[in-house]
């Protein structure tokens, strides 16, 4: 189903930020739609957002492929992203992710069995005063989780795995 | 000292509408459209001294005196891209004193004739954002925002744009890009902004805190404002405190307060009682301080950090202790520009990938002094070749870090 389709009220909503004639602009907040289902957005998705404004799908596919926040391959439900940059490391970031790995027993860039985690790294999140801390990348948007220990790290996926449970 | 900005920290519940309206919020706002002529609001804006909050210090008023008035329509667009390593108070301010940053914006885009704003938030902020969005329909409701405002023909729309993970789009014409829905590269400047910016139309961009600094200027005077902090720095900045100190965070001081002060009065000074090493006063953009205690008693603003070699920017302090290896750091700052470059100029593009390789032999230990000499080269190379600023903060930490701690490299390193 088209993105028209499927969200008419948030693709009208998206639309009228911008002028009709720089409809272009809406590009990134319609991926982040496209994203919303799957955690990725799908070839069909950016045929789709290329002719609802007059782009070309390698328009679409460039800043698909420039932001980091957008991804085109299936990952875990939730993408953990532990901030390691320099603020975060001073703060104990890199020996927090380390026992994190080795508690959820995968490696950055894998995922839990499950499906329900992947576990990421990335630059500066600019929570540095609140470091070990981490974002999730999820169908419910993006979220921040500050003041972290990996106790409270486990905590947080084991409710994340309750929430699932009670959905299905 | 009561705060001028963070003035959530003084008043509970600041971010509700009725209580920033009761404690005097839009009384500013209501005085530019109602009161003054827009250029009268840029002369005071002008006169006040404020400068860019967002770390070139570039005079703010002067900066809204550029906008082309040959060519319409004028937009005004919020950088809260806020993406340095070591910066975090544009999010403190959005998310506890929205309004007063909405009210300057609404000044500002009033000053040069914009009867539409965009507030780019890097992707993160995501709660950010529908926050705002939340605070915007509020105003629009009260009849702050919208069409005949405070009676009168000024129209004015504020939206919110979300990044979605770049920290290029902090540069102020990538941020036009990404906004017009292409891939954040920087331009080609010139053309600035106010004559050539969003969709080609003359465009004032300035960072969050710029903004909220603005209401209240208008409100207090330009004296009031310019009789605070120093000669060549007016007024107040936030200074975001974080690395190995014990009580990192944002203080809001006035300019000229010292590094030690912010560090141990107000940051409560070193972990574990451990000495600071070197200050980073820029986020990872920073040229490296040596500290001593004359360091320490540097007042911060723009023109003092100079003296003591490195830049105030963004005023992101982070704060190195002894037992941190420059080596480690500048192996840090290099892993950010190298994923963060946005490969537009090979000297950034390529000169990132070189020096990513280069620090991360050295810091594992299998590097020769040739290879720290070597990556100084390549810093050097870089500096002055590239569109946008990026290309030479990368080199920053590099060239002051290998030149400032030799003895950090040569422990690290073979004959």
């Amino acid at each position: 189903m088209s993105l028209e389709k499927k969200y008419p009220k948030e693709v009208k909503q998206i639309l009228a930020k911008y002028p009709p004639e720089h409809k272009r602009s809406a590009v990134m907040p319609l991926l982040y739609l496209a994203q919303r289902e799957e955690g990725y957005v799908n070839k069909d998705a950016m045929k789709d957002i290329a002719s609802l404004l007059d782009i070309t799908e390698t328009d679409v596919a460039s800043i698909v492929g420039f932001y980091t926040l957008y991804h085109d391959k299936k990952a875990g439900k939730y993408r953990m992203q532990v901030c390691t940059d320099l603020p975060c490391a001073l703060r104990g970031a890199d020996e927090f992710l380390n026992n994190l790995c080795g508690n959820l027993g995968i490696k950055v860039g894998e995922t839990t069995e499950d499906g329900l985690v992947t576990l990421e790294e990335v630059m500066c999140l600019a929570s540095c005063d609140r470091a070990p801390m981490f974002q999730t990348q999820g169908p419910d948007g993006i979220k921040y989780h500050e003041y972290m220990t990996v106790d409270r790290t486990m905590e947080l996926i084991e409710a994340l795995k309750q929430t699932e449970k009670e959905a299905k | 000292m009561e705060h001028i900005l963070l003035r959530h920290r003084d008043i509970p519940d600041f971010n509700k509408l009725n209580v920033y309206k009761k404690n005097g919020g839009f009384a500013a706002f209501k005085k530019a459209v109602t009161k003054m002529e827009p250029t009268e609001v840029t002369a005071e804006v002008t006169k006040s001294g404020l400068r860019g909050r967002g770390g070139a210090g570039f005079p703010t008023g002067m900066k809204w005196s550029f906008i082309d008035k040959t060519n319409w329509p004028h937009y005004v667009v919020a950088n809260a891209d806020e993406s340095e390593p070591g910066t975090f108070k544009d999010r403190e301010i959005m998310e506890s004193n929205p309004f007063q940053f909405l009210e300057g914006l609404a000044i500002a885009s009033y000053a040069v004739g914009a009867n539409v704003a965009y507030i780019y938030l890097r992707g993160e902020f995501w709660q950010v954002a529908a926050f705002l969005d939340e605070k915007i329909a509020e105003m629009e409701e009260a009849g702050i925002l919208g069409d005949s405002i405070f009676g009168t023909d000024y129209s004015l729309k504020i939206y919110t744009h979300l990044g979605a993970g770049a920290y290029i789009c902090g540069e102020e014409t990538a941020l036009l890009e990404s906004l017009e829905g292409k891939r954040g590269q920087p331009r080609v400047r010139p053309p600035f902004p106010p004559s050539y910016g969003l969709y080609g139309k003359p465009t004032i961009i300035n960072n969050v805190e710029t903004f909220t600094n603005v209401p209240p200027i208008l409100s207090n005077g330009a004296d009031w404002y310019k009789s605070i902090g120093t000669a060549d720095s007016a007024g107040v900045k936030i200074f975001s405190l974080s690395g190995r100190v014990r009580k990192p965070g944002n203080y809001e001081l006035p300019f000229g307060t010292t590094f030690r002060q912010l560090i141990y009065e107000h940051g409560m000074g070193v972990q574990d009682g451990r000495s600071v090493k070197a200050i980073m006063p820029a986020g990872a953009s920073s040229s490296l301080i040596v500290v001593d205690d004359k360091v320490l008693d540097t007042p911060m603003d723009y023109s003092s950090v100079r003296t003591v070699g490195s830049d105030l920017g963004s005023a992101s302090v982070i704060v190195l202790d002894d037992t941190v290896d420059i080596d480690w750091v500048i192996n840090k700052t290099i892993h950010f520009f190298k994923h963060e470059s946005c490969g537009k100029c090979t000297p950034c593009r390529e000169g990132n990938y070189w020096m990513r390789n280069l620090t991360d032999r050295i810091h594992e230990g299998k590097g020769s002094g040739d290879d720290v000499k070597l990556l100084l080269n390549v810093a050097k190379q870089m500096q002055g070749k590239c569109l946008c600023a990026l290309g030479e903060f990368s080199t920053m930490a590099v060239v002051t870090g290998i030149e400032r701690f030799p003895q950090d490299f040569k422990k690290k390193t073979k004959a």
